[in-house]
């Protein structure tokens, strides 16, 4: 489904990512953890080409999106992304923002995107939001339009880089409880984030990164309750 | 001072005929200049400094001289060199065209980097390609917090536009002077003057400031 081959990535002269590898498989859940700069995001924004690649290979679905022959604009609509600033269209009602892509990008017509739009909306549980602007909705209502309309392009993979850090406490839950229900779903996710819960609960495997290459992955059990590498316990002592 | 009324109604068809042409003066110039300083924003945010450094140039030449040498230049060696006459109107609507899309490029590209780089890259990220990003979801954007810094680029055009009265365009200030000049009177041209670009730029303002509370709400 993804698979990153030696991924480098360099700003100027600052290397963010050393030599990455990761294989993710149809329906799996795989989450990263890492201290603070240590290259999550930049490791996910490589993966639908927010950020150039430095060296190495990524491959969606067996599609090289190095390669410049490879449409990319397609390769971004089959892969949703969620982010940490929600980033909806504030000049748009939670509905259009939901319905503008399919439109724009699919050819689809108003009336089906707005179907589309409405039922997304039902399941993140935001139905009678679909008229109010964004500005109007708390951040983790802003989330939940966020993931809806990112799955309003029936995506086959899902990123999600911190969906809920930026949010009051008591929102975290109404968000990962979309999440959940995605993951039982089969979508394939890619979930950066602090929620250890969340990563018990739904990963199916944990990768912890720092400094810009993966220290070590495992499943979720193993890696948080027997930790090997000496910088996973120091980071999990702190974060847990 | 004692204000002579009766030479005032008899100018009173030449400053109608001046106050439509420099009506006409700014809108051609607010027009072209929109048009162009589109253009030369967009291609000074080009990310090859080579392509993008004529349109930094342009600005800063446009930006950094006064109005009234560029009328000079334009009305007196610049249009005879195409023409091979001078001719007024045509040097004042070139020069407000051209001085006004510099100020105006800067308007664009303040506008367009004013919006958050989440914008962008939630929008390519569905899949939009940059131009469907710029179209739905940048430029609406960044068009509202346009509207009063070109507001004001307008207004300023409008005064400007009396520059054109010195290369013989009839305008509202060329009949001002006309006035003085027959009657050696400065009160009545000049007052009279001041006040029609007053209601001019009052007007342009109120409708300004109506358009930009009808997009707040929508
Ligand atoms: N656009 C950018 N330009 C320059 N440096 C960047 C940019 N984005 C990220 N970085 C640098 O890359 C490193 C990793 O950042 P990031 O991937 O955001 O880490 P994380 O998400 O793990 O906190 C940081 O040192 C950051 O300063
Ligand atoms: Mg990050």
């Amino acid at each position: 489904m993804i698979e990153v081959k030696n991924l480098k990535k360099s700003f100027g002269t600052n290397v963010v990512l050393k030599d990455i590898n990761v294989k993710v498989k149809p329906q799996e859940v795989v989450v990263v953890i890492g201290p603070s700069g240590s290259g999550k995001s930049t490791f996910l924004r490589c993966i639908n080409l927010l950020e150039s690649i430095t060296d190495g290979h990524v491959y969606i679905e067996g599609t090289d999106i190095t390669d410049k022959k490879s449409d990319i604009n397609k390769v971004r609509a089959e892969v949703g992304m969620v982010f940490q600033q929600f980033n909806l269209f504030p000049h748009k009602k939670v509905i259009e923002n939901i319905m503008l892509a399919p439109m724009k990008v699919r050819n689809t017509s108003a009336a089906e995107a707005r179907k589309k739009g409405l039922e997304l909306l039902r399941k993140v549980g935001l139905e009678d939001k679909a008229e109010a602007y964004p500005d109007s909705l708390s951040g983790g209502q802003k989330q939940r339009v966020a993931i809806a309309r990112a799955l309003a392009m029936e995506p086959k993979i899902m990123l999600f880089d911190e969906p809920t850090s930026a949010l009051d406490p008591e929102m975290v839950g109404e968000v990962l409880e979309v999440m959940k229900q995605l993951a039982k779903e089969g979508m394939t996710m890619v979930v950066v984030t602090h929620e250890m819960g969340f990563a018990k609960e739904v990963g199916d495997r944990v990768i912890f990164m720092d400094g810009g290459l993966i220290v070590e992955e495992n499943t979720p059990i193993e890696l948080f309750d027997h930790p090997k590498e000496d910088r996973t316990k120091a980071f999990l002592s702190k974060v847990l | 001072m004692d204000f002579q009324w009766d030479i005032l109604v008899e100018y009173a068809p030449f400053f109608l005929k001046g106050t439509l042409l420099t009506i006409g003066l700014s809108l051609a110039g607010i027009l072209i200049g929109t048009v162009l300083g589109l253009f030369i924003g967009l291609g000074k945010m080009m990310k090859n400094k080579f392509l993008s450094f004529p349109f930094s140039v342009y600005i800063t030449l446009f930006r950094g001289t006064p109005m009234l040498v560029q009328i000079m230049l334009i009305h007196f060696a610049v249009v005879p060199l195409f023409t091979g006459g001078t001719n007024g109107i045509a040097a004042a609507i070139l020069t407000l065209s051209l001085n006004s899309a510099a100020y105006i490029a800067e308007i664009f590209r303040a506008g367009i980097q004013s919006i958050d780089k989440g914008q962008m890259e939630a929008a390519r990220s569905l899949g939009m390609t940059h131009v469907q990003a710029m179209r739905y979801v940048i430029l609406p954007q960044a068009f509202k917090r346009m509207i009063p810094p070109l507001g004001n680029e307008f207004i300023v055009l409008i005064k400007e536009s009396s520059l054109a009265s010195l290369v013989a365009a009839p305008e509202l200030m060329y009949w001002g002077r006309a006035m003085q000049g027959q009657y050696f009177r400065v009160w009545e041209p000049y007052l009279t003057a001041a006040l029609i670009y007053l209601v001019l730029t009052l007007s342009l303002s109120f409708l300004l400031s109506r358009l930009e509370r009808r997009l707040s709400t929508e």
